[in-house]
């Protein structure tokens, strides 16, 4: 094989295969910038991919089935967000509950759908015109499903949103400092209860794709730790909604390799990568400097109490 | 008020009234702030002058009373009603977002904001407010890189910018450098020049001595004194009123009493040049070149304003936390041998008791029952321990025992701590300290948020303790106390012991001087 069609396809692949880890890390660096720690994404995927087949099989329309997985996603944050935010348990005991929960619940669903492949599933597009171009057409602009050119377009929205409105600043001043929000005569729980939904909505549409477009059909494990790799995502992007997409495709990038060289190279060395990655930016962000420049939100994960300090 | 005042208040409280359980935080507070006017609020730390501005700025509804805002009834249920009638507050710790950029913060403040781009258009409003009020700010710098001065100030614009008209300020100066204060000071008279009010909270008398129209001095929640500064103001009138001083005869007639008896007892607790260095570099230390001796027998109460390193001295005697420099002695030698020992278990083994100043977070594990806490402090000890078991019959005895003697109201030795009152968590605490008479007692505000009842049995077992020839150190923000129980007072102000002198002697109004940092 040619080095450069290696790379071609190995790009190509990488998009693809990072898609699902886009949609879910965007959700979560949502909510964790508003403070809040959503463990729970591996089930949110696994309810939005069985929810969205179910729906894409019965009604025949694979969008129907986005829009349920999305809807799937967002029911399952609900209750993280009830049980985080209003009765302020443990968000992370709650986050890993919701990810139980869903596995088992979208095992539970999905039995009559196991091994039927989804009649029409969605199909992949080529962009006019820029598929066209030399290595980056096949590259990026061939044989990909919209609902990867929408992770990338929904990252620059997420970024704009978060950096440059009001909504966004308040929000991740829920996440920094909700005392100083609460003083300002704004409320701090629905803009959590709003950040943990739209990141229930993401994971739900990252679970969809995989079910519906990446690989149309349903089992038990197909979401196969994707949502802790997304976890490890949005800390390796330092919560940052731009980074998450170098960041993304770096990881996606990994596991492509690992599969295509598995036969030269030990494939584990490069799917452990990412995890790598993600402890070296955990060091990174630690050591002072890093802390107060990327550091993750300073109330994360502390449920808010009037009064406390 | 004066009936010739020809102006109607701006803010008007009358018969404000706040419990907490087991404290009457604020006992039917009248104030009246007028335009164009400093109101200084004074009084010591527990006064209850944070809580009239918490009611102030609608954190915290009052029990009774009533409020009226420019002639007009006023009833705040949140910080957002306050603001939109132009209360602003300037709290002591800032609501600021570190991790933001001023522009940013204000923005976050800032109810009209657009959606998009929300800081670029308040930029000409804070070039206005910087050049009205000399208020010199960096929208594009991020707050955590700013002075405490500074972000005071982002508070100050911020609150302006809201369109405030009373401006509610809690303790502004106790971060400031004192050229920062004259800047301070300088912005609030352009604002009270142009008809707006300030409240101004304080403890410090020299300042509001300077800066006040008015002067409210609030004691225990109650207001017992109101001086005008057309009338003139007098450091020493406003001590005697912050301070109190009804009870300076009766603990007279006890010191002199015990003082001789005293005299001849060892020096149980010695402090030596004993240094604590402050976490940030920037600072000085937390605790610098403290001396100071307990004998047997004696109370010393520490007093002056919290933050001037009661906490830490309290640490460094309780172990809690190692000396930067400087030895503590208890009976004559330093607990443990070398420094890899030292920490709270020689501090316990060589007979220090503490009762700390968070007792249910501090004092008890809330999970643990009630018999479980009251063998904590010697479960590595006999009766408790065998070897490194533990002698739950033991346990049981004792607690059982020290229940009863206590007076401890607990469904039974087996209850969790947590599920007890304040009163009888203090009395656990207590049981379990006072057992086996300690040597040396430290107890940090021992009786704050306690009823009558426990309160006088919490005094009347550190009186106990000491008869029994402890050594008690007593670290408490109530200055009545401090005066009734000690046999000597000790000032701490900006980590130093400034002054000690005997209760019996102590005059308030030097005691309010001293800790208001104002050498006599």
């Amino acid at each position: 094989m040619d080095i450069d069609v290696l790379v071609v396809a190995t790009i190509a692949r990488a998009l693809a295969f990072a898609t699902p880890l886009l949609w879910a890390a965007l959700g979560e660096v949502i909510a964790e910038r508003s403070g809040v720690v959503n463990l729970g994404v591996e089930g949110m995927m696994a309810l939005g991919a069985v929810t969205g087949f179910a729906v894409a099989f019965t009604t025949g329309d694979v969008w129907w089935g986005l829009a349920a997985a999305g809807l799937a996603g967002m029911l399952g944050s609900l209750l993280h967000a009830f049980v985080a935010i209003t009765l302020r348990a443990d968000a992370y005991v709650s986050g890993l509950s919701l990810t139980m929960l869903g596995l088992g619940l979208s095992a539970l669903i999905g039995r009559a759908w196991v091994g039927r492949p989804l009649p029409d599933p969605m199909r992949t597009i080529d962009v006019p015109w820029l598929r066209e171009l030399p290595l980056l057409g096949p590259m990026l602009f061939q044989g990909q499903y919209v609902l990867t050119y929408a992770a990338l377009l929904a990252a620059v929205v997420a970024w704009a949103m978060l950096f440059h409105t009001r909504g966004g600043l308040v929000l991740r001043s829920v996440g920094e400092n909700p005392t100083a929000v609460d003083a300002a005569g704004l409320h701090v729980r629905p803009v959590r209860y709003a950040a943990v939904l739209i990141g229930g909505l993401l994971a739900g549409i990252g679970g969809g794709y995989l079910s519906l477009a990446y690989r149309p059909s349903w089992g038990e494990g197909m979401v196969n730790g994707l949502g802790w790799i997304a976890l490890a995502l949005a800390i390796f992007a330092m919560w940052h909604p731009l980074r998450v997409i170098v960041a993304g495709l770096l990881f996606g990038a990994c596991f492509t390799l690992a599969f295509r060289l598995q036969t030269v190279f030990p494939p584990e060395l490069l799917t452990m990568l990412p995890y790598v990655f993600t402890v070296l930016a955990l060091v990174f962000t630690a050591w002072r400097r890093g802390r107060l420049a990327f550091g993750a939100p300073e109330a994360l994960g502390r449920a808010y109490l009037r009064g406390e300090r | 008020m004066n009936p010739e005042e020809p102006l109607q208040p701006r803010l008007s409280l009358r018969g404000i009234e706040k419990r907490y359980p087991g404290v009457r935080a604020l006992a039917g507070v009248d104030l009246d702030v007028m335009p164009g006017q400093v109101h200084a609020v004074l009084g010591e730390n527990g006064a209850g002058k944070s809580t009239l501005m918490h009611v102030v700025y609608g954190l915290v509804a009052p029990d009774e009373g009533s409020m009226t805002w420019e002639g007009e009834p006023l009833r705040l249920r949140s910080p957002r009603e306050a603001i939109a009638r132009g209360i602003g507050l300037v709290a002591q710790h800032f609501h600021l977002v570190e991790r933001h950029t001023v522009a940013e913060n204000l923005a976050l403040g800032f109810p009209d904001a657009p959606f998009w781009r929300p800081t670029r258009s308040l930029l000409p409003r804070l070039q206005a407010a910087a050049e009205r009020y000399g208020l010199a700010l960096d929208p594009g710098a991020q707050v955590r890189d700013l002075s405490p001065g500074e972000r005071q100030r982002v508070e100050i614009v911020k609150a302006l910018m809201q369109g405030a008209r009373l401006l509610v300020l809690d303790e502004p100066t106790s971060v400031l450098t004192p050229a920062e204060v004259d800047a301070l000071f300088a912005v609030l008279r352009r604002f009270v020049a142009e008809g707006s009010s300030v409240v101004f909270v304080s403890h410090k008398l020299a300042e509001v001595e300077v800066l006040a129209d008015v002067v409210t001095v609030l004691r225990r929640g109650a207001v017992v004194g109101r001086r005008s500064a057309a009338d003139g103001l007098d450091r020493r009138d406003l001590a005697r009123l912050m301070v109190g001083r009804d009870l300076a005869a009766a603990v007279a007639d006890r010191g002199r009493a015990r003082a001789a008896a005293i005299a001849a007892g060892p020096v149980r607790l010695r402090l030596t040049d004993v240094r604590v260095d402050a976490p940030g570099r920037a600072q000085g230390p937390a605790l610098n070149v403290a001396s100071l001796e307990v004998r047997g027998g004696e109370i010393v109460g520490i007093a002056g304003v919290a933050g001037n390193g009661q906490s830490e001295l309290v640490a460094v005697v309780a172990g809690l936390r190692a000396p930067s420099a400087g030895t503590v002695e208890v009976d004559g030698r330093e607990p443990g041998s070398g420094r890899r020992r030292r920490g709270a278990r020689s501090q316990v083994d060589a007979g220090v008791a503490l009762v700390p100043e968070d007792r249910t977070k501090v004092g008890v594990v809330g999970d643990l029952s009630v018999a479980r806490n009251l063998a904590l402090r010697h479960a590595h000890r006999r009766p408790f321990a065998r070897g490194m078991w533990i002698d739950w019959q033991a346990v049981g005895r004792v607690s059982q025992s020290a229940v009863e003697a206590y007076d401890i109201a607990t469904p039974s030795t087996g209850t969790p701590a947590r599920l007890l009152s304040g009163g009888n968590v203090q009395k656990v605490i207590l049981a379990r300290e006072l057992d086996r008479d300690p040597g040396v007692v430290v107890a940090v505000h021992p009786t704050y948020g306690l009823d009558v009842a426990a309160t006088s049995q919490t005094h009347e077992r550190l009186l106990a303790a000491a008869g029994r020839g402890a050594a008690v150190l007593l670290v408490s923000e109530d200055l009545d106390e401090v005066l009734s129980l000690s046999d000597r007072v000790a000032v701490l102000s900006g980590g130093r012991v400034v002054a000690t002198m005997a209760a019996a002697d102590a005059d308030p109004e030097a005691l309010g001087l001293a800790m208001a940092g104002v050498s006599a």
